[in-house]
Parts: C-alpha cells; structure tokens; sequence
C-alpha cells in the first residue's frame, strides 16, 4: 500500500494560517491502514489544529470528513455541493488524493497534511517498511520473491555488490542486503540457478525514467 | 495567578487509580477540588482523542492514571496509554500548548496516599504552568 506520515506541526500550522475554514479532508484507504489520514487522524488532527490556532488567538473553523477514496472521481464529487464553504482544502489523503482534489475544484487551494512516502508492506504493527518501487516490469521471479529495486540500495540486479558484509547493507548495519536475502531464499528454494544467470541491464523505460505513466484498460473504459 | 484554580481531567483506570482515589476519600485525605475523575475500564481504553477533547473544552491538564507496571489488569493497556501519553506530549508541545498538561501516572489500588499526593502535585505543576492556553481564545470565539 502507499504510505504517509503526517507532517510536521509547524509546517502544518504555517500552511494553514491565511485560513479561517477549512475542510479536513481523511481518506478511508491506504493513509487509514497506515494510521496516517484516516477517520481517526482526522479527528487528531482536527483538535490540534483548533487547539493550536486557539492558543495563538485565531480560531480555525475545521470541518472534519473523511472520503471512501479521495483518488476516484466518484467519491471526490460527494463535496460538489459544499465545498466552496471552505477557504480550502487540507487533505490527509496520498498525493494522488490530493492531486485529484485540486483538480476536480481549481479555485480551491489544497493543502497536503502528510508526507506520501513508500509502496510498502507492514511488518509489525506500527512499522511499514519499502518493498516495491513500482518499476514497471517485475523481476520477483527471478529473484526469490525480493526486490532488488527498492531493497538493495544500489538498486543493483547481479549483487550483492563489495559493501555487502555478514548480510547487512553497507550504508547501515541495521538494514538488509537485499542480495544475502536474495541469495538465502535462492537457496531455501532451490533455485540457485537463477542466481547464476546473468541478468541483462534493465530497461528503466517502464519505470519513472520513461516520464509519468498511464494505464488505459480499454476493456474496461465506460 | 493566585487564584487560579486548575481544572484537571484524570482518567482513571477502575482497578488501580480510580479506587486508589476512593482509598483517598476513606481516608479523608486532601486532593484539589479541580480534580474532575473519569472513571475508565482501563488506562488502554483511553484514547489520545479522549485528552485533546479535554483540552478542548477548557481543562487545564490530564492526568491518565493507571496500574503499576507489570499489574495492568489487561496485561499492556497501562502501556499503551503511556505509549499514547508521549505522543501527546510531543504534539502539545508542537502546538505550544506544552507538554506538561498531560502526564501517565501509576499506582495500585491500594494506594490513596499516592493518589492524592499525585493529584495535588500535577495540580501544583499546571498551576504553575498557568491556565491552559486556550481558555481565553475559546470563550472570545
Ligand atoms: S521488481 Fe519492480 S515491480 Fe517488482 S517489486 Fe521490485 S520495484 Fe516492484
Ligand atoms: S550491500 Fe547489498 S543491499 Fe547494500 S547496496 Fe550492496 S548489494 Fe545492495
């Protein structure tokens, strides 16, 4: 799923403060799984925003609503009647939430309350951690069923690369390297074979390098 | 501010605090008469929204008041709520409200003495902290 943290107060505060009314705007998917934006983070957030104004004497009007998605066009047009109540938008949703707020009502300012950070997989309750960085062409397969494109950090496909010592990463003794992972699931698998294999240099065309990606289904088109 | 008297809102948990504050009052022992006690199944129960909204409303500081360590009735929640409490902290302290108006305080059921001696000494620290914030602002709103 995409994950979030919410931003820092002091910037969430500056960022609110032309504003006397503002709709707080959740969003009930990834950003509430990873207890970022969802119904409960908006009513935190929602009390420390009007605390923290009150306390520097502007009180803040907070409207608190939390959408099923805010990146699809049917649950966005729920605000189409009251929105322009609001001197703007502050959105607790993704980016991708928050970029389909803001076009689907252009005269509106919307303000991201969280920081989007990582398509990742939750490992304890209370820690998420990257596992896919959207490449385009998955390689899974090959490689045990770990990434090297978000778990190695030299995003390296023939690793481990000289840095890799008694399986940690050499940028931190706290983080894996994704190529000892690789290598002892390889093996746990038998299929050292793969690892063998020379993998030919990527085509980072599908990936970000090849400009923002679409995806048209046609079959599914309306 | 000498005759500020603060409001403080202390949830507190039914097995340890709550009838350590009824000890208390067995035992005629004094605690401030701002102390307002929310009785709550468990410290865990008490959700971080639960002391932003008593802040909210005008208290001055909260008290979450819970089991010992390792006595919690429902083996952790008393560790949650302290887990939550220094979150809170973190977050008043963000918006100026200061983190001193809110505090995770442990007893057992037993004790009255600590109870009060608790309840009067939090009052002292927030008096001295002085009203919350807020007060002021919310009445002119
Ligand atoms: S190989 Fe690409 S698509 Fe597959 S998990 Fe890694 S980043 Fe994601
Ligand atoms: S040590 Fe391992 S994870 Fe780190 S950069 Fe080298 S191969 Fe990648």
């Amino acid at each position: 799923m995409i994950t979030a943290t919410r931003k820092p107060m002091e910037e969430i505060l500056k960022s609110v403060e032309p504003f006397r009314k503002i709709l707080l705007l959740g969003c009930n998917e990834c950003v509430t799984v990873c207890h970022a934006g969802g119904r409960k983070e908006v009513a935190l957030l929602g009390a420390a925003l009007r605390l923290g104004r009150l306390q520097k004497g502007q009180p803040l009007e907070v409207e608190e609503l939390t959408l099923e998605r805010q990146c699809d066009p049917e649950y966005v047009e729920e605000l189409a009647r009251t929105v322009d109540q609001y001197d703007a938008v502050c959105s607790m949703a993704c980016g991708c939430g928050v970029q389909t707020i803001a076009e689907r009502y252009p005269a509106l300012p919307v303000m991201p309350m969280v920081n989007t950070e990582f398509m990742g997989a939750s490992e304890a309750n209370g820690v998420w951690a990257e596992r896919c960085a959207g490449c385009g062409d998955c390689v899974l397969g090959y490689t045990g069923g770990i990434c090297p494109v978000a778990r190695c950090s030299k995003r390296i496909f023939n690793g481990p690369c000289g840095g890799s010592t008694k399986g940690k990463c050499e940028i931190s003794k706290d983080v894996d390297c994704a190529w000892q992972l690789i290598w002892d699931r390889l093996k746990e698998l038998g299929q050292t074979e793969l690892y063998s294999k020379l993998m030919e240099p990527k085509d980072w065309s599908t990936a970000r390098d090849g400009g923002p990606r679409r995806i048209v289904r046609e079959d599914m088109a309306l | 501010m000498s005759d500020f008297e603060p409001v403080v809102v202390v949830f507190a948990c039914d097995y340890c605090a709550y009838t350590a504050a009824d000890v208390a009052g067995r035992m005629n022992l004094e605690y401030p008469a701002g102390v307002r006690i929310v009785r709550v199944p468990c410290t865990g129960k008490v959700d971080s929204l639960h002391v932003l909204r008593a802040l909210e409303k005008g208290a001055d500081g909260v008290m979450v008041a819970g089991c010992l360590e390792g006595d919690c009735h429902f083996k952790n929640g008393n560790l949650r709520a302290a887990a939550r409490v220094k979150a809170l902290k973190r977050l008043l302290d963000d918006i100026n409200i200061g983190a001193g108006r809110v505090e995770m305080v442990r007893m057992s059921a037993g004790q009255g003495a600590v109870f009060a001696e608790t309840a009067r000494d939090f009052a002292e620290t927030i008096r001295e902290m002085g009203p919350n914030p807020i007060k002021p602002a919310a009445q002119a709103a």
